[in-house]
């Protein structure tokens, strides 16, 4: 570090003016070491991207990092429409609808069962209401293993252990301790006079909910959907437990059996590019949000 | 001025109203029905789950769950299996080498960010993505960069150094390195963004004395800045803790366990004990035992933040 650092004064010191205060060593360490660590970070994107467009035969024989001399999507079609698991050989299409078919309904749910929980818990506490927020909480850190299996029973007794129905609800469940945070954080910081004044005005529960409360939060609300697109969009957990049948199994879990499948030829290319075909929902969402995206994890930190 | 106001009329209208008692009570009934699925999660499912699965870790429980006690001898089998033993290991190392890495690394990155560094925001994009993508993914990809015959042990040789040997995914010596490879890659961009935010909160007029008393910017950073910065260390110790206990995606895509049981943790023991064995009261065991872990993370730090708070 030292050496770089004192040849770089030898090469440019003696000739030109004083050097400028943005190469000196500090400096230099600095953005070196940030350049290296961006490169790491970096560099499992580009590994996917360039595998993905390579044909087989130039995998098996080249350079992991090489850009690919004869680009080709034909592993894209085949991951997206050809890919095998078990019987089924459509691909991760089957698996993309099912995640969106489980996605939907999930963010509607939980995001109003959140922002209603996060307003209860904000303006019209009641005797009890911070015990069930504090078990909540407390539930967000629990080791979901310990609450799989007595789901299982409550959806089995319920008749949807297995169904598009039953996960979407454990994705609720397990999404509103969050969300309930977010929203009951925010609404705690509108002024207080807003609420009182609309009471005066004789307005109710519902009515301050719907013609006050909800056109002054989307922020907030942007932020809760983008937690549970990443969050329910990456589960797998969930999605292996009560799921039953691999027609309806969500994409994460799909690819996995893909991927990770005994039989056949290991096609790379196939399996990077379904790989990241799962990855792209979350990585359009993250590189669209930029800040708000930053300020829901910053908020939802706990989620752990 | 306002909320005086806003008082002194709803005290008109309490006066002149007189079923007051019955519209305070319908008025907490809205709330209570709007909270109903809120109560329902709480108690039935995060109470009541908790519960009757470390009940049920009590019983004889095989395929399906039966109340016939048997004492401790579930946890008893489960001590003197090797399968647990050898995922207990695991993830001792992994997490403790996971922990103090990203600490460190997480701490360093923002501490480097944070000199004003030019391209900021670029820098902290390609930091933080990862943390966007599922274990999954994260797993296979670095299986398929760790991959022994033509990944980045192939691409070094291939470079000239014939005797490299990096091979995580075969090696079961080392197999748990190459999951702590990828899980940095996927979890230190978090605790770097808290970090930052930590050290955007810590009062520029510190920097200025620092400066004046002559202490140099590393030095600052070790006696003063660290130790003001506690409780982003204790959070950021929390959320790495509660999540390290929860490791099982990612062993599922980049190992699946292997090689032979080398990788194991205990969430996947759970996992195949439930619903791979039949063997439902040791998954419950188990799990029972990923709660005590948690509760010794969670209890002191529970001590820390909140009993302090009531001291102060």
């Amino acid at each position: 570090m030292a050496d770089s650092g004192t040849m770089t004064a030898a090469m440019t010191g003696p000739r030109g003016p004083k050097p400028k205060r943005a190469f000196n060593r500090t400096n230099i360490m600095i953005y070196g070491t940030l350049i290296v660590v961006a490169l790491y970070y970096a560099l499992p994107l580009y590994v996917m991207i360039v595998t993905s467009l390579k044909g087989l035969p130039e995998i098996q024989m080249g350079n992991i990092f090489a850009p690919p001399m004869e680009i080709t999507f034909e592993p894209w079609v085949k991951a997206w429409a050809q890919a095998c698991t078990g019987i089924n050989c459509d691909g991760l299409s089957r698996g993309f609808w099912n995640s969106v078919r489980i996605l939907i309904p999930s963010l509607i749910i939980s995001v109003a069962v959140a922002s209603v929980n996060g307003y209860a818990l904000s303006m019209w506490k009641f005797k009890g209401s911070e015990v069930f927020f504090g078990i909540l909480m407390i539930g967000a850190f629990i080791p979901y293993q310990i609450m799989l299996y007595p789901i299982v029973i409550l959806l089995r007794e319920a008749g949807l252990y297995g169904s598009l129905t039953g996960l979407v609800l454990v994705h609720v469940a397990f999404g509103m301790p969050i969300n309930t945070l977010l929203f009951r954080n925010y609404f705690a910081s509108i002024p207080e006079e807003l609420f009182k004044a609309a009471r005066v005005d004789g307005a109710g529960f519902w009515a301050i909910f719907f013609r006050i409360m909800l056109p002054m939060s989307l922020p907030i609300f942007v932020v809760s959907l983008i937690i549970q697109v990443t969050g329910i969009w990456n589960d797998f957990l969930f999605g292996v437990t009560y799921i039953s049948s691999p027609d309806r199994y969500p994409m994460t879990v799909q690819l996995n059996n893909i991927v990770n499948s005994v039989q056949g030829v290991k096609e790379y290319n196939v399996n990077m590019a379904a790989t990241l075909l799962t990855g792209l929902v979350p990585l359009v969402i993250y590189f669209a949000s930029g800040k708000l995206f930053v300020r829901g994890i910053a908020a939802g930190a706990v989620k752990g | 001025m306002a909320l005086s106001d806003a008082s002194d009329v709803t005290a008109q209208v309490g006066q002149g109203t007189p079923a007051r008692k019955p519209t305070r009570i319908f008025k907490n009934l809205s709330s209570k029905i709007a909270s109903l699925p809120m109560v329902f999660t709480a108690l039935v499912i995060f109470v009541g789950g908790t519960v009757w699965t470390i009940v049920y870790s009590f019983t004889s429980s095989g395929l399906l769950p039966r109340l016939k006690w048997v004492g401790l001898d579930q946890y008893e089998r489960l001590w003197s299996s090797r399968k647990w033993m050898v995922s207990i290991e695991n993830l001792a190392v992994y997490g403790i080498c996971s922990l103090i890495l990203t600490l460190v690394i997480g701490f360093t990155l923002a501490a480097l960010l944070d000199r004003k560094v030019r391209g900021e925001g670029m820098l902290r994009t390609i930091f933080l993505y990862p943390f966007a993508l599922s274990f999954i993914v994260t797993g296979l990809v670095w299986q398929w960069i760790l991959n022994p015959q033509l990944g980045l042990q192939n691409v070094v040789r291939g470079m000239g150094w014939e005797s490299f040997a990096f091979d995580p995914m075969n090696n079961s010596k080392i197999v748990m390195f190459g999951l702590l490879i990828a899980g940095l890659w996927q979890g230190t961009g978090l605790i770097m963004c808290i970090m930052l935010a930590g050290l955007r909160g810590i009062d520029e007029d510190i920097w200025k004395a620092a400066r004046v008393d002559g202490i140099g910017t590393v030095k600052t950073y070790i006696r003063v800045i660290i130790p003001m910065m506690r409780p982003v260390f204790v959070t950021s110790l929390v959320l790495i803790g509660s999540g390290i206990v929860k490791l099982y995606d990612l062993v599922v895509a980049q190992t699946s366990g292997g090689p032979g049981i080398s990788s194991q943790v205990p969430a996947m023991y759970v996992m195949t004990s439930m619903f791979g064995g039949q063997n439902l009261g040791q998954g419950f065991a188990a799990s029972t035992m990923m709660l005590v872990t948690v509760v010794i993370i969670l209890v002191p730090w529970a001590i820390l933040e909140f009993g302090g708070k009531k001291r102060g």
